[in-house]
């Protein structure tokens, strides 16, 4: 406990000096919030449609407009958000937990293990991950969990890599060799010291990595690919939104400042941890 | 007198390479008596690490171990099957590595790494606590308890060598390789670090393999002396004895060369002129031949084998024990 204390003591007097990361992580908690409270903060039901009231522009009564149905647009944004941040919280810690076991199992096993993990990842990431998302929903409709799957399977081979060089890093390191030397299990290296070397830049990529999963997931309900219609994605409301430009341009903003808002946040957030956690790469960035 | 900690008999270990076979140890054999300090000294690449590395059996990919056999308390360590090789690890056998700077890892508290040690002890989380204070004040550190929570770049290069030999004494295992601990370490801290050594070694009785390239070192702490030269023993005998009545030439020229031997003070230090033998092809006769300067005819065509009871030598010009 005391070191999760220290931790957030560091990261928050790092953000401190860093007004970008502070404004990255502001935006993130914000975000965060709003969506995970969406039910409470929703002024109307999501779903609700009101003939009469389509297209509006924004007013006291619809913040940000409503839609070709007249919905309320702010309303489906905050709901719009549930499901970017699920996809995105699913499919990121799945493909996350899988990649650090396949990666650590390539950099510590013996080499023809890793020759052989090492051709399937190159063989998964040679697919163009748009092609291979569409050539699976071809074959199964479209649903949010084969988007979810589809990010799982092309994002696994990111993270084992990473985390398999990492690895083969750590394997010629002395206090390893101290470890086998010590008579600890190949496991139990792994578990105890490989893990807790290489945990906190994983973390830091994969805070990097929420903004192209949720632009992956609006991309594909964007083209119809991911929810199904009534319900609200940011990708949805953005291709609902494009039909009816002439008439509206408030459903394009309202989807697409969350979108930028997720990337920016998550990116200068990310990018201000790993300099605090990682000081020798903050020379390179700049 | 007592069966010994450990018997290497007749240790033949090579590497594949791409140029053939690298002989990096050949037909070595020494013992370990119960309670002593044997040490290891030789040049780079003379075999210290194979050796090493064949006793805990942590091989390169590329090592072959082709004869011989390395007794431990009546087992043979080359035929145990793994998992039993690794609870011998960390437990019976225990190792102390040269850099303190690298042999902790840098990311756990010194308490977490401590405990870790003791994890086939089975003791609670407030008993492993205990016992690493313990050891810690035995190897000197003080204010243990506010060390337990600092990690490795919190301490001096002396403090994190003293942690690393807490934890490999934790076990208190009946024998202790220590690779050259105190080389990246300053002068004072060495020998208040061999002091500590001897200390412990005679507390917790176990017996040390130890390996250096500073004669002084060896001088000081170890009962036996073990000459290697281009992986294979060139001289043993009681330290004392084996320094100051040298058989073996290497290890005349050896002492020759040791800084704190020379009587005047120069800027041209004496080196033991040419190099090692190719070990991938070796020559016929005796490996230290072209470096000798007292070879002989025989020298060229019949390689010295070890001889001599207490004290040994492999060389040709080699006095028989009295």
């Amino acid at each position: 406990m005391a070191r999760l204390a220290n931790t957030v003591v560091k990261t928050f007097n790092g953000l401190k000096k860093d007004p970008l990361g502070m404004a990255g992580f502001v935006l993130v908690s914000l975000l965060l919030f709003v969506t995970v409270f969406a039910a409470w903060l929703a002024p109307y039901d999501p779903f609700e449609v009101n003939v009469h009231d389509r297209l509006s522009s924004p007013s006291a009564a619809h913040w940000l407009g409503t839609d070709q149905l007249g919905r309320d647009i702010l309303s489906r944004v905050l709901f719009g958000g549930q499901v970017a941040l699920k996809v995105s919280l699913v499919a990121i810690s799945v493909s996350m937990a899988i990649g650090f076991a396949l990666g650590m199992l390539a950099g510590f096993g013996p080499r023809w293990l890793d020759r052989i993990l090492v051709v399937s990842f190159d063989t998964l990431r040679s697919f163009p991950t748009i092609m291979f998302a569409l050539a699976v929903i071809a074959l199964t409709g479209p649903s949010l969990n084969t988007v979810i799957g589809v990010i799982i399977i092309t994002s696994i081979p990111v993270y084992a890599r990473v985390v398999r060089t990492q690895t083969q890093a750590l394997r010629e390191r002395d206090f390893i060799l101290a470890e086998r030397a010590m008579g600890a299990s190949t496991l139990r290296i792994l578990r105890d010291h490989v893990l807790p070397n290489i945990a906190a830049p994983m973390l830091i990529l994969a805070s990097m990595d929420v903004p192209a999963v949720v632009g992956m997931e609006a991309g594909l309900s964007f083209l119809g690919l991911g929810v199904s219609p009534p319900t609200p994605s940011w990708g949805s409301i953005l291709n609902d939104g494009y039909s009816y430009l002439r008439n509206s341009p408030w459903p394009i903003i309202a989807a697409g400042l969350p979108l930028i808002a997720v990337t920016l946040g998550f990116t200068f957030f990310g990018e201000s941890l790993r300099d605090i956690f990682d000081p020798k790469l903050r020379g390179k960035a700049e | 007198m007592t069966e010994p900690v450990l018997q290497i008999r007749d240790l033949t270990v090579s590497y594949r390479t791409e140029r053939g076979r690298l002989q990096a140890l050949r037909h070595v054999s020494f013992s370990v008596p119960e309670g002593k300090i044997i040490g290891i000294v030789g040049e780079s690449g003379c075999g210290k690490s194979t050796l090493i590395s064949s006793i805990m059996r942590l091989f390169a990919p590329n090592a072959q171990v082709d004869d011989g056999s390395i007794v431990f308390r009546g087992q043979d360590l080359l035929g145990l099957p793994p998992d039993d090789m690794r609870a011998l690890r960390g437990n019976a056998i225990s190792m102390v590595f040269q850099d303190p700077m690298t042999s902790l890892n840098p990311v756990l508290d010194i308490g977490r790494q401590m405990a870790d040690v003791q994890h086939r002890s089975g003791s609670g989380r407030a008993e492993k606590q205990a016992r690493s204070l313990m050891m810690l004040e035995r190897v000197g550190i003080p204010d243990p308890a506010s060390q337990l929570g600092r990690f490795p770049h919190q301490l001096s290069g002396g403090m994190r060598q003293r942690v690393a030999i807490a934890m490999a004494l934790m076990t208190e295992p009946s024998l202790l390789i220590a690779d050259e601990p105190t080389t990246a370490l300053d002068a004072t801290l060495e020998v208040q670090i061999i002091h500590r050594l001897q200390e412990l070694q005679r507390d917790f009785g176990c017996s040390i393999l130890f390996v250096s390239h500073h004669l002084g070192v060896i001088a000081e702490l170890c009962d036996e002396v073990i000459v290697m030269y281009a992986g294979e023993v060139c001289e043993s005998g009681p330290t004392a004895e084996a320094f100051s009545n040298p058989r073996h030439p290497y290890t005349r020229k050896l002492l020759a060369c040791d800084p704190a031997r020379i009587p005047q003070r120069t800027r041209q230090l004496p080196v033991i002129e040419g190099s090692l033998p190719d070990l991938v092809d070796l020559p016929q006769g005796c490996i230290f031949m072209q470096r000798c300067g007292q070879s002989m005819a025989r020298c060229a065509t019949q390689r010295p084998l070890l001889s001599g009871v207490h004290r040994q030598a492999a060389c040709h010009l080699q006095v028989p024990d009295p």
